[in-house]
Parts: structure tokens; C-alpha cells; sequence
């Protein structure tokens, strides 16, 4: 019987359900983890690569060897992956079908650039969110179509409310956050997030607290950045501007090694080793 | 046959303009409010073909007042500018353009800076400390070079203010009546240009009584009748 609305993507179940969303969003548990922090002095958000191994070229992809960086490097470098720069001021993890999280971050992009074309300043970070999240709505009501199985994190700042975090699943949901996880294991890395957190915590700290819960939640013990990617949103010392940051690897391992959480030469291969080639984590393609 | 001025000072804006209204040389009504607030710390002094002005500025301000209940903020004021701009830039380009001449005043209260905008009907848009519009350009321009300073205090502005519309008085023969406002923190208040000390009558006033409510009521000009 509830095969017959299964496939009826903006049809109610006679239990009131709408089952493709709720599949859209069961997609998205099995994704990598995404997780960030908010602080007074900024944000930081900790991403798991899903798709690694020793044969993929990522060379020439963006985000890819050598790529990261700083402000406007930042739209060159990408995380590639996961993380992306929408606007100057705002950054994306996302966790779902990289297809369409490809084509929602297009949108995203586009909105902002609009939005600078009429008013001549950055997007107010909850105006970006709801844009996305409208359009994310209206898959679930207009008949024929499939909802993005996507779920994003944005983190952004804006002159009016400072720094904010935000989620929004493929029903179109959004809320705002202290600290928040999407992806797998988002429910034990959402009660670990619960423990630790405090009021007032630095940026230091809420990079740290970060990638401690990344550690926690991902299946190896010792973090790389082979398996992850890791940006901050701050404000520039002198400017006082929103300064976006996607980590560089050796940036990142760093960082990790700092933490002492991973990021030594041993872990690199380690984990290049333990993952094979793509296709041993599942259907890649599909869920990242 | 109209004139407006508008100067920032260093946590104030001041807006002025005429009040008359009426075709070629005959004046049908000096009693028009010709200011318009846009928001709690936003305001327009609009001039140019009647019939237009009244148009845009409606236009205007509802689209402020749109923005405002769909994002629970207002528009700041640089970016109010630039949305005006562009709306008058697309509006040239048209088959009816509105030929409308605009001062934007603002208080942006992310930055406690006070912000004033020269707008034209091609769509020019200047940032600037102090401004004008019509006949009053010719004689005020050169009264605020000389008497502008950075950083002065709301009395020091009011008198600048108050030389300007000397000036006006002694050297342009059409005669208008002035209406005035200023823009700090607390909001947009009605300033009684003609009074003596201006600035100790707002302060000695309720902050109550003097506000202008933001965002769309017409400003009460109190009882000016007919003086023309």
C-alpha cells in the first residue's frame, strides 16, 4: 500500500507522510559528516571526504593539491568536495548527491551576485539561506519532480547580525546554530557538540572542538587531510570584512598535528591505504 | 522652482526642503511635504516633475517597507541608495522615465555613521558630506564650501543650514518656506527651522514628540497655512 505514494514525490501518505523527502533526507545520513562551530571571533566547520583512493586524479580539480587559500583564493581553491565559497561573506558544507549540491551551489552563487547587483553589498547570510531554501521547498510541492537530496551548512557574517551558522535539509527547513552536524553519525556527534560546547568559546577553541568531534565520529582514529576538509569564516584584523579561509592540506595537517589528532606522513598513507581505490566505500558517486 | 539641501555632521544628518508646489510661475500650495521617511533612520527630500515625484517616492517607500517586513531589518543606507539608483537608471532607459531629483539621507546603525546620497533622474548617484538641488544649488554650494567642516556638532549644522537658506532669501527672488529634518540614532525628528535655537528646542522636548514615525506617516508639518 505504501509503495502506491512512495514513488509521488509531493503526494501525503494517508499517514500524513511525504515518503520521497523523507528518503531524500534518509540519503543524506549516510553522507559524510559536516560539522560546525560558532564562536564570538568566528566560525569553523570540519567536513569528511568521502571520495579518496590513490588512483583519483585530483590534480586539476578544484580543491585539489595546492589548492585552498585566503579570501579571494578561496573562490580559486574550493574545497573541493565539500566545502564551497557562495558569496565573500559565506561559506557551504555540504553533505548529499554532489549533482545536485553542484547545481544548488550554482544557484547559491547566482543569488548572491544578484543580490550585490541591485543593493551593492555581500547577502545577508539568512537571505542567501532562505533563496536556497524556497527553491528546496518548491521541489516538494510541485508535482513530477525529485527533491535535492542535499543538506547544507552555511556559515556566514553580515553587518546587521554578525556571525551566524545555519542548516537546511531537502524539505527546506532552516534553522539557526550554536554549534550543528549533518551527514552520518550527525546524531552522536550532535550530543558530543552538546557536551562540549560553551558560551564564549574562541575561534582556537571552536576549531579545536571541531576537529575533536570529527575525530570522534569518523571510522579511523587519526585525522588527514586525505579525509578531510576545514574552513573558517573571521573578520579581517584591519578591514573588519568577512575573510573566508578553505584550509590547504599541508595547512590543515598543520593544524592536526598541532591538535595532535592525525596529520602526520604515517596517517597520509595510512589512510590512502585503508580506503583502496573509490569504489570501496559504496556507491560514491552517489552519496558524498 | 524648488530647493532642497542636505549635510551629515558627525552623528547627524540634516535634510531640508521647500515646501511649494505649482506650474511655471504660479505657486499652487507652500505647505507641500516634499520629504519623505523611508524607514526608522531613512528619508528622501525629492524633487522634479510633479506627477513623478510623488509616484517614486510612493514607489519608493513601499519597496523599503517590503523589504523591511520580509527581513525584519531595513534596508542601510548604502544599499538603499544603490536600489534607488539602479531603479532610476532602469527607469531612464524606459519608454516613460520618471524625471526625478532625490537627497537620501540615512543613519546606519551598524556603523553609527551618517550617510547622504546626491541622486539625479539619469541615475547618478554621489556620495557626499553636504548637497543640493535646485535653485538653491546655485547659492548654497559655495555658503556650505565655505562653512562645512568635518565632524560638527548639531548646532554647528543647523546654522550651516541656516546660512543656506539666508543665502536663498537674499539672492533668489522666488520666496519659499522651508521644512526640515534630522536623522541621528534615536530616529528621524521634525526640526523647527525658522526658530531661534532649533537644536535646544529638540532637546528640550519629549525625543517623543519630535520623532517622526518611521516608517510611512506623512511628516506633520504643524500649522503652516497658506503664506505665499
Amino acid at each position: 500500500m505504501a509503495r502506491r505514494y512512495d514513488s509521488r514525490t509531493t503526494i501525503f501518505s494517508p499517514e500524513g507522510r511525504l515518503f520521497q523527502v523523507e528518503y531524500a533526507m534518509e540519503a543524506i545520513s549516510h553522507a559524510g559528516t559536516v560539522l560546525a562551530v560558532l564562536s564570538k571571533e568566528g566560525i569553523a566547520m570540519a567536513a569528511e571526504k568521502k571520495v579518496t583512493g590513490k588512483l583519483l586524479d585530483l590534480s586539476l580539480a578544484p580543491g585539489g593539491e595546492g589548492m585552498g587559500g585566503e579570501g579571494t583564493e578561496a573562490w580559486m581553491g574550493g574545497g573541493g568536495e565539500k566545502i564551497f565559497l557562495l558569496n565573500n561573506n559565506i561559506l557551504a558544507g555540504l553533505a548529499g548527491i554532489t549533482s545536485d549540491a553542484n547545481s544548488l551551489v550554482n544557484f547559491a552563487r547566482n543569488s548572491a551576485q544578484k543580490h550585490l547587483f541591485t543593493y551593492d553589498e555581500d547577502i545577508p547570510v539568512e537571505m542567501l539561506v532562505q533563496r536556497l531554501c524556497d527553491m528546496k521547498q518548491g521541489y516538494t510541492q510541485f508535482g513530477g519532480l525529485r527533491p535535492f537530496g542535499v543538506a547544507l551548512l552555511y556559515m556566514g557574517w553580515d553587518p546587521i547580525y554578525g556571525f551566524q551558522l545555519y542548516q537546511s535539509d531537502p524539505s527546506g527547513n532552516y534553522s539557526g546554530w550554536k554549534a550543528t552536524c549533518i551527514g552520518s553519525n550527525h546524531s552522536s556527534a550532535s550530543s558530543l557538540l552538546k557536551q562540549d560546547y560553551k558560551e564564549d568559546l574562541t575561534l582556537e577553541e571552536a576549531k579545536s572542538l571541531c576537529l575533536k568531534v570529527m575525530s570522534k565520529t569518523m571510522d579511523s582514529t587519526k585525522l588527514s587531510s586525505e579525509k578531510l576538509e576545514f574552513a573558517t569564516m573571521t573578520l579581517h584584523p584591519q578591514t573588519k570584512q568577512p575573510l573566508s579561509k578553505i584550509y590547504r592540506p599541508s595547512e590543515l595537517d598543520g593544524l592536526l598535528r598541532d591538535l595532535e589528532l592525525g596529520g602526520t606522513k604515517e596517517d597520509l598513507i595510512g589512510a590512502m591505504e585503508g580506503t583502496g581505490g573509490g569504489g570501496a566505500v559504496g556507491n560514491v558517486a552517489i552519496s558524498t | 522652482m524648488e530647493c532642497s539641501f542636505g549635510l551629515t555632521g558627525k552623528d547627524y544628518v540634516l535634510l531640508c526642503s521647500d515646501m511649494s508646489a505649482g506650474r511655471s510661475i504660479i505657486r499652487m500650495k507652500s505647505d507641500e511635504n516634499k520629504i519623505k521617511t523611508l524607514g526608522p533612520h531613512l528619508a528622501m527630500a525629492y524633487g522634479g516633475e510633479p506627477g513623478d515625484t510623488n509616484n517614486f517616492a510612493e514607489y519608493v517607500e513601499r519597496n523599503m517597507r517590503l523589504y523591511h517586513i520580509r527581513n525584519h531589518y531595513p534596508l542601510l543606507p548604502e544599499s538603499a541608495s544603490a536600489w534607488i539608483r539602479r531603479t532610476l537608471a532602469e527607469s531612464i532607459r524606459s519608454r516613460k522615465p520618471y524625471s526625478v531629483n532625490l537627497l537620501l539621507a540615512g543613519y546606519d546603525t551598524t556603523t553609527t555613521k551618517p550617510h547622504l546620497y546626491w541622486i539625479d533622474y539619469l541615475g547618478t548617484k554621489a556620495v557626499v558630506p553636504y548637497a543640493a538641488h535646485g535653485m538653491g544649488v546655485y547659492v548654497s554650494l559655495s555658503t556650505m564650501d565655505k562653512w562645512w567642516f568635518n565632524d560638527m556638532n548639531k548646532r554647528e549644522g543647523v546654522d550651516v543650514l541656516k546660512k543656506c537658506i539666508d543665502e536663498v532669501k537674499k539672492r533668489i527672488t522666488v520666496h519659499f518656506n522651508f521644512n526640515c529634518i534630522l536623522i541621528d540614532k534615536d530616529g528621524i525628528h521634525h526640526i523647527d527651522i525658522e526658530s531661534e535655537d532649533p537644536i535646544t528646542e529638540l532637546e528640550s522636548q519629549q525625543p517623543k514628540e519630535t520623532l517622526v514615525d518611521a516608517p510611512n506617516p506623512p511628516l506633520d508639518i504643524g500649522n503652516v497655512g497658506v503664506t505665499a
